[in-house]
């Protein structure tokens, strides 16, 4: 069971979050000019590293907020987690 | 010449106090350079060098492996085959890999223990039964064996399961697919690996590949533990690790790795002759011919490498078992594992062509790899061979999720994968 330090509510279980993936996925700024392939980066490629992992959570049955953690996908050590509307450059 | 087992061999050799037996394949140095070269040794790319040097006479391989052959997902799975998915590509694929399988055991004269013993998908909803009937005819029409059972036909195919209206779970049919079954994993690993062997495919095990050597956007080799290798055309099936090796050729994949666990009971006397799986539980069981439970449910859904997995996981897994199968509660545990499976945004694999000329891909087989590793390997090496995909293989480029012509199997295959 992981331990994951909700930046709000503080550690709580596993079961009580729910995973959203990948943090800072960024639409494509200007759609109509999009290629195809850029959408497709945009919906479907994410990053999947062996390592540390930038990824969104959800404390879906606590205060349900959205948050960003640091984790590790090898170890699942947590490095860190904070507000999602915190910018990357204090984060990563 | 291999030596081929047969009822003789066995009476020879019980003659002879069973000394004569050989390895099954060699354990070869590795040249410098290679005509093809196919990174990792599962099923799928061991059975990517068979077909190769059978179907297309390419014999100049190796299959390099980082730890031991069959030592992945392969050694990890639930041996479950079948092939009743929605679509007709998918039906296509899945249908070639078990009517490969049905005729393994001759084409390699190596036993896999294939048995045909039906998989039952039970639904527990009238809702659900509506929409197993519209899934079991896509699949007749698309020339799949299925067929449609009623409640009292899943209690005379599985009477140990709970099935009443009171049941946590109420079970108010299913349907069937008879040509559905297990296979032994291990056997087809070792079978693929000792038919590419006799062919002159090198298989160099205890070697990891560190890097991909890309020249002016053509692959030129591959850099192991034990040095460069050049090659003229490198194959990845590395299951979860497809993200990792093609970061390293410098392109991503839509690919998430996730672990799958799975569980094996202590063994018991035979109780359960078909395959039993249930999609709202995500629960799936058989018993294997050793007599244990073998027993799978859900991912640990968050991305990982871990190949152990996490106790939620195992909960659900096994109160969904001891409310479907009240029996079940009183046995123990023998082992349970995890799997890293490299699950796709359409639950459908990545077979051909790369980013990188010369570069091929087998991947995304999610949780669902080893009832395909015939039709991998078999549409994989036509690919390489031709550098042009294998008609049954064309749906699953790469580039269908620009063009979107995505085939979208995540609510049609039994489990979300």
């Amino acid at each position: 069971m992981l331990l994951i330090p909700c930046p709000f509510c503080g550690p709580r279980a596993q079961i009580e979050f729910a995973y959203g993936g990948q943090s800072d996925i960024v639409r494509p700024k200007t759609p109509d000019a999009a290629s195809d392939q850029e959408w497709a980066e945009y919906l479907f490629f994410r990053d999947n590293p062996k390592g540390s992992h930038r990824e969104r959570w959800c404390h879906r049955d606590g205060c349900g907020l959205w948050f960003n953690l640091l984790r590790d996908t090898v170890t699942h050590r947590i490095a860190r987690s904070s507000p999602v509307d915190e910018p990357r450059g204090g984060n990563a | 010449m291999k030596q081929r087992f047969s009822f003789g061999a066995l009476v020879r050799g019980a003659a002879g106090g069973h000394r004569h037996w050989q390895p099954q394949w060699r354990t070869p140095a590795m040249k410098r350079r290679y005509q093809v070269i196919v990174v990792g040794a599962g099923g799928h790319g061991l059975a990517t060098a068979y077909y190769l040097a059978k179907n297309h006479g390419i014999t100049d391989v190796a299959v390099i492996e980082k730890g031991w052959l069959g030592g992945g997902n392969t050694g990890r799975n639930t041996m479950v085959v079948r092939s009743n998915y929605l679509f007709p590509e998918s039906t296509a694929i899945y249908d070639l890999a078990l009517r490969l399988y049905e005729d393994l055991s001759r084409d390699l004269n190596y036993n896999i223990m294939l048995s045909q013993r039906g998989i039952v998908t039970l639904a527990h909803s009238r809702a659900e039964l509506d929409g197993m009937a519209r899934w079991a005819t896509a699949l007749q029409v698309n020339g799949i064996d299925s067929e449609i059972v009623d409640r009292d036909g899943v209690r005379r195919l599985v009477p140990t399961l709970k099935v009443a209206d009171d049941a946590r779970y109420p079970v108010v049919g299913g349907f069937l697919q008879r040509r559905g079954g297990i296979a032994r994993h291990d056997a087809v690993a070792w079978g693929y690996a000792r038919g590419a062997d006799s062919y002159g495919v090198d298989i160099i095990q205890n070697c990891e590949v560190r890097d991909l050597i890309v020249r002016a956007g053509r692959i030129a080799g591959v850099e192991t533990a034990q040095g460069v290798v050049e090659a003229d055309s490198v194959a990845l099936t590395v299951a979860g690790h497809s993200s990792v090796l093609a970061a390293k050729a410098g392109f991503r994949l839509p690919v998430t790795s996730y672990a799958l666990q799975a569980f094996v009971s202590e063994p018991i006397k035979p109780i359960l002759n078909t395959v039993v799986l249930s999609p709202v539980t995500g629960f799936y069981v058989s018993q294997s011919d050793k007599g244990e439970l073998v027993m799978g449910g859900a991912l640990d859904l968050y991305n990982s490498y871990a190949q152990r997995g996490n106790f939620p996981a195992i909960e659900g897994v096994l109160s969904s078992a001891v409310e479907m199968f009240p029996f079940m509660s009183r046995l123990k545990l023998m082992r349970h594992w995890g799997g890293i499976v490299d699950v796709v945004p359409d639950s459908s694999p990545i077979i051909g062509k790369s980013p990188v000329q010369g570069l091929y891909l087998n991947c995304g087989w999610g949780t669902g790899g080893f009832k395909a590793i015939p039709a991998g390997g078999f549409t994989l090496a036509h690919s390489i061979a031709h550098d042009t995909p294998h008609p049954i293989a064309a749906p699953f480029a790469l580039d269908r999720f620009a063009t979107g012509a995505l085939i979208d199997e995540a609510g049609a295959s039994g489990i979300a994968h």
